[in-house]
């Protein structure tokens, strides 16, 4: 069918910040969409409020809008763009969300706007519990036992039939809020009552709980002419019962004979005709009773959705690419299979490896939070690893992870507790899910527990439970052996064994096991993923290691540079660093240099196969790494803008002789040593807040005492402010402090004066080592002490005088000059009594990046990569700051509604997940639009309650005078 | 155990043998199913070829007595990458180990089978060998260049039933929607049949009758059938020249008007029809063998994921017969994967709508088949 040509331009929604359950996975599809479309010919029109989006970058969009994701705001966009359809499968629940209500008030009607995708009755069939129901019945799919309700006193009847213990669904929410389990029915009452507020609709479904069955996910596509395909089959390593974003998943389905496949396939293309989703991609999650093979459709999303960025990374088939080509009319026949460029979309991609996916979580910044897994998800990142067997995956997922584990490590110590204790413990931690179950299974198979047993406690499938259990098995056996052989050497690396956990087990060091391989000629080689199991010729160079006998990996002669990325997504390191990396590729790129990019999060846009010249689809560990310099031998390695993961290898690297483009390693070193720093502060007559340096507890508390009550404690080497406190007295102190030593590398730890009362300020710089251009200074709303990932921002400055500002300009400059900045700088600093105090530099991208870059509308990134491979400022024409004559203001959200119970405070700990930028002429509104676009409804009138502590009263009467 | 795998060009593989210990050669095929194995190895069609499957782990759910294709295990020998260690799945009865060592089958685990798939895809299907007794690349040669290639080899012969009988299951735990069954017998000339096709006609017919290959034509209209469909199976089409020749006398006969039976082919029995009409046999480089491969019905414009098992083809520019219409073809690489005679009441797929292993979606070509012969009752 040739494409529409009734539709000129197309409306894409986003999905708005980062928030858990909706991370950069709709960068990665909206990005997608938008260039599909444009390349289509159609004009794209873009409404995001999330900065830190590749998709928003100018060039993806005919016109894009950084405005909250709201109703509203939905309607101004197409009263002045008139698009002729929308298409809303690509933003994630939010951008579905919001098409819906606008659908729902008639406003598309209005405009004559089209859904395009999945019209209105479609996502009302997939979201409305009830109506999905009715249509899967319809459509003879099997499904749970279940009742929908919307009050407390129907949800009582409903139990009567359903049973206890049962599954809590609120309707329109996203990744389950609100929902849960209930085993009793004091609980079930309380989980009643939160589900159906809330829902958007109050709306709750009550369902059979299909406690130890088995969760697996189909992805499927569908176009114009009714064709359907299934893209990937995913089958979940944990049971039904927690969140598939938490849950480790494996691809494709390992444990279903053909026939359950099959039948499954044809719910899934039955269940995507009956909801009606026209064209695009469906996710749709089913269940299997393993004592059985009863199977029931659990949900479907209408849409793009997390597991449908993994299904596109884990099979080279992308899926938001190829629905946004559907959905203006092109059948799947007409579309080629990109890889292998000779073959049509028209089929089903066929893997010849293994995928694992899984999450990251950061509990330790949340110490009050529940960390049992269950229905509402609660990980804010994910990797995925690519490997020829499961127990190779697996292996590389854990250390792709940075959790500080390379192998299946020991959760406990078996020597130390009693043995009844220890079995006692590994039996609670596998009974109730939690982030390192993994680990403690492995522990359970070291005190000899049998698969069966440990598949009776967690309901995890025995075959997965035996592959972990052979891991454990070599593991032994070459801790009795004592000396590493060369076939077990060999094998050891065949079963993904990392270097580090093999020199753990057998007490060597990492590099002694290299030098060893390099001398056996034990290497890894690359594989390519090609959609096809090696049927066809591919095109596409998107690579993962394995230890066999063949290397796929087509080594060109040309000028290469190579990207770290930044690995999983967490508090701290988010998609900002995403952001950076891929602009440094696209500048490259445009520079002629073959750029190889490795990163292990398929939720990203670095990891897509279009973004570099070739992608390494690996761990970002010092061995997975050098391994791909062996093979590439690249020109230059950047690590600039992958945050804080590929920093910390920067000394390994170099070690190995890897040129490391951008400021060197030495001024790195300065910036993160606060010692060898606050000697160059001192040199520079730059003043920075009491401080001294602490390598044990004594000294801390001596130093404390010389400065003064409040201090600052924090680590050397962090980021995102793990371990990071204001502490107000002594005994507070003693207890931060042996958390901080814990979490620093060099075992040094920073104590500062705390600066009440002050105004925070973050400077974002580039420079190619002569001279040096200030992107924007960012003045926090927030007082110092909130961390600045987590507080407010507004550039320019919104209260600085002309002389402070000055002040800050030169500092900066002064720094940058010093530590020879070649690439980006940030700085963080603070305004009291009209003195500037430093707080700390960092010679990389910075979080604020992406958003300087939009507010001014100058690529940082690019430019900073371009600087790093030899051009100067002067060349790429960036000589002075900009200082736009509108108020940006950033935003950040917060995953507290996730973690009941946790204290919603901020501190110098970083809690947010996302951000949101508010543009105006005036500071008000840019702020009210930063709070919109974060989900924060302020009201337009009411009375206004004000409770601040004594110190803070004489401040706040001119305020509430206001 | 050590084992080696040793191909026609030189490829030599060191991996563990499971299953059965010796030697075993044929022709190596890659397949692209990601699930099936069992179904794989009991197809009759792989008489005469070494299967290397190209997901890497496989066994994971062992095996079963419902997912046979056929009452023993086909293929001359199996390449895996890993063998699961453990069978996991409500339906398991046993392992792919013993499964093979029961019989008798040599197969060999932990070699690069991309590598090999790749090397199949290059140079094309060829001879291969699987030893847990002879390590010598000489003698392994020497072997292999004795041995007989599967062009021209009947292998039909060595598959087929040998006595006449009737198919009493239907599709069972297979069933996604109900059909009616209609009192016609179809009688399956099995050159390699699989249960799954057995299974198929069973829902929609009353009686299935299987006959041996080289039964007579005469014989099987003593039958009676309403239906005549020309199965599956392995190998060259060419040298089965018993059932091209009770074919063309069916033609001849159906043209004459003097017997009125619905006609199918499938696969093999696609060819052999091809060949009836005049055609002539291609090799294809190395085959389909996946459940993955996009077929385009031309009437329709309807695309089925279908599964595919063949390594020979007959172009449809060298079949003189006029009347026959190209129905299908492969989006992959544009061969023939349908006809249908615009007078007669024959047609003929070359993939598998039966699936088993793969997708559902083209079961709907049985219905089409029972259309046919209700049309002429």
């Amino acid at each position: 069918m040739p494409k529409r040509r009734d539709i000129e331009k197309i409306l894409i929604i986003g999905s708005g910040p980062i928030v858990i359950g909706q991370a950069c996975e709709f960068d990665y599809s909206g990005t997608q969409a938008c260039k599909a479309l444009k390349e289509e010919g159609y004009q794209v029109v873009l409404l995001n409020s999330n900065p830190a989006t590749i998709m928003t970058d100018p060039e993806f969009a005919d016109s894009t809008y950084i405005e909250p994701i709201t109703v509203e705001v939905l309607e101004k966009v197409i009263a002045r763009e008139r698009p002729q359809a929308c298409l809303p499968t690509l933003g994630g629940q939010t951008g579905l969300n919001v098409a819906f209500e606008a659908a729902k008030r008639g406003i598309l009607d209005t405009y004559k706007v089209e859904l395009i995708g999945a019209n209105r009755e479609a996502i009302a069939r997939a979201e409305d519990r009830k109506l999905f129901k009715l249509t899967m019945e319809k459509a003879g799919i099997p499904l749970p036992r279940s009742r929908t309700v919307y009050s407390l006193k129907e949800a009582k009847e409903a139990l009567e039939f359903v049973g206890l213990p049962c599954v809590v669904r609120p309707a329109f929410t996203l990744g389950g809020t609100g929902g849960g389990i209930a085993y009793n029915i004091e609980e079930f009452k309380s989980i009643v009552k939160r589900g159906i507020d809330a829902s958007l609709i109050g709306e709750v479904l009550i369902e059979e709980y299909l406690e130890g069955w088995k969760e697996f996910e189909l992805e499927v596509m569908r176009d114009k002419k009714d064709n359907v395909v299934i893209i990937c089959s995913i089958e979940n390593f944990d049971p039904m019962g927690i969140h598939t974003g938490d849950s480790i998943t494996v691809a494709p389905a390992q444990t279903l004979t053909d026939i359950e496949y099959q039948r499954m396939r044809i719910y899934a293309i039955r269940a995507i005709r009956a909801i009606g989703v026209e064209t695009g991609g469906s996710n749709i999650q089913f269940a299997i009773n393993p004592k059985d093979g009863r199977i029931v459709i659990i949900e479907m999303n209408p849409r793009v959705s997390r597991s449908s960025a993994l299904a596109s990374k884990a099979t080279g088939f992308p899926i938001a690419k190829i629905a946004a080509k559907l959905a203006i009319g092109l059948t799947v026949d007409e579309i080629p299979n990109d890889i292998t460029k000779e073959t049509p979309a028209s089929f089903e991609p066929t893997i010849d490896y293994c995928v694992v996916k899984i999450p990251r979580f950061t509990f330790e910044k949340f110490p009050k939070a529940d960390p049992t897994l269950n229905t509402s998800m609660k990980s804010v990142g994910e990797i995925m690893a690519i490997g020829r067997t499961f127990k190779e995956a697996l292996l590389k997922g854990i250390r792709a992870l940075e959790i500080g584990k390379y192998g299946l490590e020991p959760m406990i110590d078996k020597e130390k507790l009693p043995l009844a204790e220890v079995i006692e413990k590994v039996k609670q931690n596998l009974i109730v899910p939690n982030a390192k179950r993994i680990f403690y299974i492995a522990d359970a198979f070291r005190l000899g527990f049998k698969v069966e047993e440990i598949e009776k406690l967690t309901h995890i499938d025995k075959w997965f439970l035996n592959n972990i259990k052979e891991l454990v098995d070599f593991e032994e056996k070459l801790k009795k052996e004592k000396k590493l052989t060369l076939p077990t050497l060999r094998k050891a690396k065949e079963l993904g064994f990392s270097d580090i956990y093999l020199g753990k087990v057998l007490q060597i060091s990492p590099e002694k096991i290299r030098r060893l391989r390099e001398k056996e000629k034990i290497f890894a080689v690359y594989k390519l993923v090609d959609t096809c199991a090696g049927e066809f010729e591919a095109y596409t160079p998107y690579y993962y290691s394995t230890y066999e006998c063949e290397c796929e990996a087509r080594v060109s002669q040309r000028k290469k540079v190579m990207i770290l990325g930044g690995g999983p997504n967490r508090i701290g390191q988010g998609i900002e660093f995403d952001y950076c990396c891929v602009h440094a590729a696209f500048a490259l790129r445009e520079e002629g240099i073959e750029v190889i990019m490795v990163n292990c999060n398929p939720e990203t846009v670095s990891t897509d196969y279009d973004t570099s010249d070739k992608l390494y689809f690996e761990p970002i560990t010092l061995e997975d790494v050098l391994n791909i310099v062996r093979k590439e031998s690249p020109w230059g390695v950047i690590l600039q803008f992958g945050g804080q993961t590929p920093l910390n290898l920067a000394l390994g690297l170099e070690k190995e002789k890897v040129n490391i483009l951008g400021t060197k390693a030495k001024y790195i070193d300065i910036g993160e040593d606060r010692d060898k720093f606050r000697s160059l502060l001192l040199k520079l007559g730059l003043k920075q807040p009491e401080s001294g340096i602490a390598k044990s507890l004594e000294e801390a508390k001596k130093i404390a005492f010389q400065i003064g009550f409040p201090v600052l404690v924090r680590p050397s080497y962090v980021l995102g402010g793990r371990a990071m406190e204001i502490v107000y007295d002594l005994e507070t102190l003693e207890g931060f402090v042996k958390e901080a030593l814990e979490y620093s590398i060099n075992q040094t730890i920073l104590i500062d004066k705390f600066l009440e009362d002050a105004i925070e300020v973050d400077v974002d710089l580039i420079g190619d080592g002569e001279n040096f251009v200030i992107g924007g200074i960012l003045e926090h709303i927030e007082e110092a002490g909130i961390h600045s990932g987590d507080s407010a921002m507004c550039l320019p400055p919104f209260s600085l005088s002309k002389e402070i500002i000055d002040k800050i300009r030169e500092a900066s400059y002064a720094l940058a000059r010093e530590l020879n900045i070649v690439g980006l700088m940030n700085l963080q600093l603070a305004v009291k009594n009209r003195s500037i105090f430093i707080l700390e530099v960092n010679p990389r991208a910075s979080r604020t990046v992406p958003f300087v870059s939009k507010a001014i509308g100058v690529p940082l990134a690019k430019l900073a990569a371009k600087v790093m491979i030899g051009n100067t400022l002067k060349q790429l024409g960036f000589t002075k700051e900009i200082v736009p004559p509108y108020r940006c203001v950033k935003e950040s959200v917060f995953p507290f509604n996730r973690f009941l119970g946790v204290d919603i405070i901020l501190g110098p700990e970083m809690k947010s997940t996302g951000e949101v930028m508010g543009i105006d002429f005036d500071f008000g509104r840019a702020y009210l639009k930063s709070q919109l676009g974060a989900s924060q409804n302020l009201p337009k009138g009411g009375n206004v309650f004000i409770s601040v502590r004594d110190k803070d009263k004489k401040g706040i009467i001119p305020v509430a005078k206001r | 155990m050590k084992t080696v795998l040793f191909l026609e060009d030189g490829f030599y593989l060191e991996g563990i043998g499971f299953g059965y210990p010796g030697e075993t050669i044929g022709e190596v095929v890659f397949n692209t199913s990601m699930t099936g194995y069992q179904e794989i190895l009991t197809d009759p069609s792989y008489r005469g070829q070494i299967v290397c499957m190209t997901y890497p782990l496989i066994g994971n759910y062992g095996v079963n007595s419902s997912d046979r294709e056929s009452s023993k295990v086909q293929v001359e020998g199996f390449i895996v990458k890993e063998h699961s260690r453990i069978e996991s799945n409500w339906r398991a009865e046993g392992s792919l180990e013993s499964y093979l060592e029961t019989n008798k089958v040599v197969a060999i685990e932990g070699v690069d089978t991309r590598a090999i798939t790749r090397r199949l895809r290059e140079k094309g299907s060829m001879k291969g060998i699987i030893s847990t007794v002879d390590f010598e690349r000489e003698s392994l040669q020497r072997k292999l260049e004795n041995f007989p290639s599967i062009v021209g080899r009947d292998l039909v012969a060595g598959v087929t039933t040998k006595e006449i009988y009737e198919w009493e299951e239907d599709l069972g735990i297979r069933k996604m929607e109900k059909v009616k069954k209609l009192p016609f017998t179809v009688v399956v000339i099995d050159c390699g049949v699989k249960f799954s096709i057995l299974r198929c006609l069973k829902e929609y017919v009353e009686k299935v009758i299987v006959v041996p290959a080289h039964t007579s034509l005469k014989e099987i209209l003593k039958l009676k059938p309403q239906g005549i469909l020309f199965s599956n199976g392995p190998g060259d089409p060419q040298p089965v020249n018993y059932v091209i020749e009770t074919a063309k006398e069916l033609i001849q006969r159906l043209k004459k008007k003097e017997i009125r039976i619905g006609v199918m082919g499938i696969c093999l029995g696609h060819q052999i029809l091809g060949l009836a009409f005049g055609g002539k046999a291609q090799k294809l480089k190395f085959g389909h063998h996946g459940g993955n491969h996009p077929v385009k019905d031309l009437t329709t414009g309807r695309i089925d994921i279908t599964s595919q098992n063949h390594n020979f083809v007959i172009p449809p520019q060298s079949i003189p017969e006029e009347g026959l219409l190209q129905t299908h073809i492969n989006l992959y690489d544009h061969t023939p994967e349908g006809s249908e005679h615009k007078e007669l009441p024959i047609f003929s797929v070359q993939f598998h709508p039966e699936a088993g292993p793969g997708p559902f979606d083209a079961r709907y070509i049985f219905g089409k088949f029972v259309d046919l012969i209700t049309a002429l009752s």
